[in-house]
């Protein structure tokens, strides 16, 4: 139990090197030497080198972390929730109702800003946090809610916002493209902005999940046994579904639709940790940090100096690695999520 | 020291399938009390409405005179414990991790065990023998061992009434004998209140302070053991003829299965 924290530890300092090293790569590379003395206030880069490092390449960077880290713990959140390692962060709507915010954004051609933030990931966020307010609200109206009526929820109005959203990019065709880009997730466009709202709204998600480790680790011994400890089931079920849906409302403003990170981030975090969620949470923090920053690094260098969106590296990588995870798991007889 | 009572209470999953009618309850202090009757008696059903988890149609359940409905969760943990029935367990928690979650009432969620908190879980541990198997994964355990580890995370809560479903499940002999005692003994030590569902109609007699054997949707009888457990009363509540001697050692009544209702097991091919 006393590797636990180390092996945190070492999640952290391989995400921080991942990031050191992303930092180097790109259309413009940097040599690491030049990013060590610029680091330390020193002017060995020249001006461009030094936008492109300070003003587009770092905020990038810690975009892609928090971004990863906010669906990781978000994931983590869900699967308890729903004691299901099929859970997702936008299992209840978050990404169906950001799209709709940027759709409208987008056809509107609004430009507004609030704090330097832009009315693209405000409304993202907005329409991410409405959308599962209403699943809360449509979840808690049915005649026995419960975990599963809220899922319900959640499925229905996803399919419903949806399809507004696929009307709107067909009414309005010559948006569809800019739509849809925002739709596969990127971080290219990140500025400490962008950061500040990953940080301060998916940080609050992932702190609010954390400070639920235990309630966790009791809720997953069922319904039953979780209300003989002391878990008010009803309150608890409301704050899990609150701090996920803040960490994927942040991490969505920031970054569009990135889809798998949210999924896998927890699996692999289990193989390391187990599934005590002092442990796991954390984990996954890092593992899903990490994995945003390699998608992301891999984005930009793939078809440089051209990008990928990061959304489509992410599922290209994350879909292979799901299923070695599922065969891995039918081989080993464990169910899929609950490795030790 | 709590009490418990429940007062007219009725239940039902819809209106065609009223599982307990007009049942009123109290619990004494020191007692054990248990729940016999037929699958889908209302056995659970009553334990869990006792506990608060579920709402009765009608009628309420009073715990140290407060209606349980208005007494948050953790109040009621802190004073009640209850052993379910069956458990997931798909977080590969220690068994000594598990039962500190039995503290979560105390101290709760966010706070760190005090050295109070860890001498309860130990003594909890102890009391069901777990203390070797402590830092045993859970899901490397037998379901048996399982069980006694519930059973310890219950006793952690350190709680002065007990609602125990079917807590023997899946132990073998000497361990069911082991726990009925340790719950008895606790119970006597503390002046507890432990309410049980139980199916082994000997062991309850062997065990249990007053006997209710739930029938028909209601209590069809509440008393020791010798004025429940009479062949009239078995047959009608079980549906099989028995009858009834007293125990060669222990005094109790001791229900022998006969007649022709009796299963297969009985039949003349294999006797």
């Amino acid at each position: 139990m006393k590797a636990m924290p180390v092996r945190i530890l070492i999640a952290a300092v391989v995400m921080f090197v991942i990031a050191v090293l992303s930092s180097l790569v790109g259309a413009t590379t940097i040599s690491a030497s030049d990013l060590f003395w610029s680091m330390l206030g020193e002017s060995v880069l020249d001006e461009t080198d030094r936008t492109i490092l300070f003003q587009l390449r770092l905020p990038r960077l810690v975009v892609a972390g928090l971004v990863g880290g906010s669906l990781a713990a978000a994931g983590v959140g869900f699967q308890g929730l729903f004691r299901n390692p099929l859970a997702e962060p936008y299992v209840i709507g978050a990404s169906s109702g950001a799209s709709l915010g940027v759709a409208l954004v987008i056809i509107s051609g609004l430009r507004a800003s609030f704090f330097s933030i832009g009315a693209t990931t405000l409304l993202a966020m907005i329409g991410a946090i409405a959308v599962v307010m209403m699943v809360l609200v449509i979840g808690s109206l049915a005649r026995s809610p419960s975990t599963m009526s809220l899922l319900l929820a959640g499925v229905v109005m996803s399919s419903m916002v949806n399809a507004i959203v696929s009307a709107l990019m067909f009414l309005y065709d010559q948006k569809a493209v800019v739509i849809l880009s925002w739709l596969m997730g990127s971080v290219a466009n990140s500025h400490w902005g962008t950061a500040s709202v990953a940080a301060v709204v998916g940080g609050s998600g992932v702190i609010l999940i954390g400070l639920c480790a235990r309630p966790l680790d009791a809720f997953a011994l069922g319904d039953t046994a979780s209300q003989s400890l002391g878990l008010d089931l009803s309150t608890f079920r409301w704050l899990i579904i609150a701090a996920a849906s803040v960490a994927t409302a942040g991490a969505v403003a920031a970054s569009g639709v990135i889809g798998f990170v949210g999924l896998i981030s927890p699996h692999i975090a289990r193989m390391f940790v187990g599934s005590r969620h002092a442990v796991l949470i954390p984990m996954s923090v890092f593992v899903g940090g990490s994995l945003m920053l390699i998608a992301d690094a891999i984005a930009r260098t793939v078809i440089a100096p051209a990008e990928l969106p990061v959304g489509i590296v992410t599922a290209i990588l994350g879909c292979p690695f799901f299923l070695w995870l599922l065969l891995r798991d039918r081989r080993s007889d464990s169910t899929l999520g609950a490795s030790q | 020291m709590s009490t418990l009572s429940a007062k007219s209470l009725t239940f039902g999953f819809d209106s065609n399938h009223v599982v307990l009618r007009d049942l009123s309850l109290s619990l004494r202090r020191g007692e054990v009390l248990v729940l016999l009757g037929g699958n889908g008696s209302g056995k659970t059903t009553l334990l869990r409405m006792l506990a608060g988890q579920l709402s009765p149609d009608s009628g309420n359940v009073v715990l140290d005179d407060v209606p349980i409905d208005q007494l948050s969760r953790r109040e009621i943990a802190k004073r009640l414990a209850m052993m379910p029935q069956s458990e997931l367990c798909e977080t590969a928690f220690t068994v000594r991790e598990m039962v500190r979650l039995g503290r979560a009432a105390h101290r709760g969620w966010w706070m760190p065990l005090t050295d109070e908190d860890e001498q309860a879980v130990e003594e909890a541990l102890a009391a069901t023998g777990m203390q070797k198997l402590a830092d045993r994964n859970l899901t490397t355990l037998s379901g048996g061992q399982w069980r006694r580890s519930i059973l310890a995370r219950s006793l952690a809560q350190q709680a002065s009434i007990l609602l125990l479903d079917e807590p023997t499940n899946g132990l073998d002999l000497k361990h069911q004998y082991d726990c009925l005692s340790q719950i008895r003994d606790l119970v006597k030590q503390k002046n507890l209140i432990a309410v049980l569902a139980l199916h082994d109609l000997n062991q309850t007699a062997m065990f249990a302070d007053r006997i209710a054997l739930l029938s028909g949707q209601k209590v069809m009888a509440i008393g020791d053991c010798w004025q429940v457990l009479t062949a009239e009363r078995i047959e009608q509540a079980y549906g099989i003829q028995a009858t009834i001697v007293e125990h060669p050692v222990h005094g109790t009544p001791l229900v022998v299965p006969v007649g022709p209702t009796v299963p297969d097991f009985a039949s003349p091919e294999r006797s």
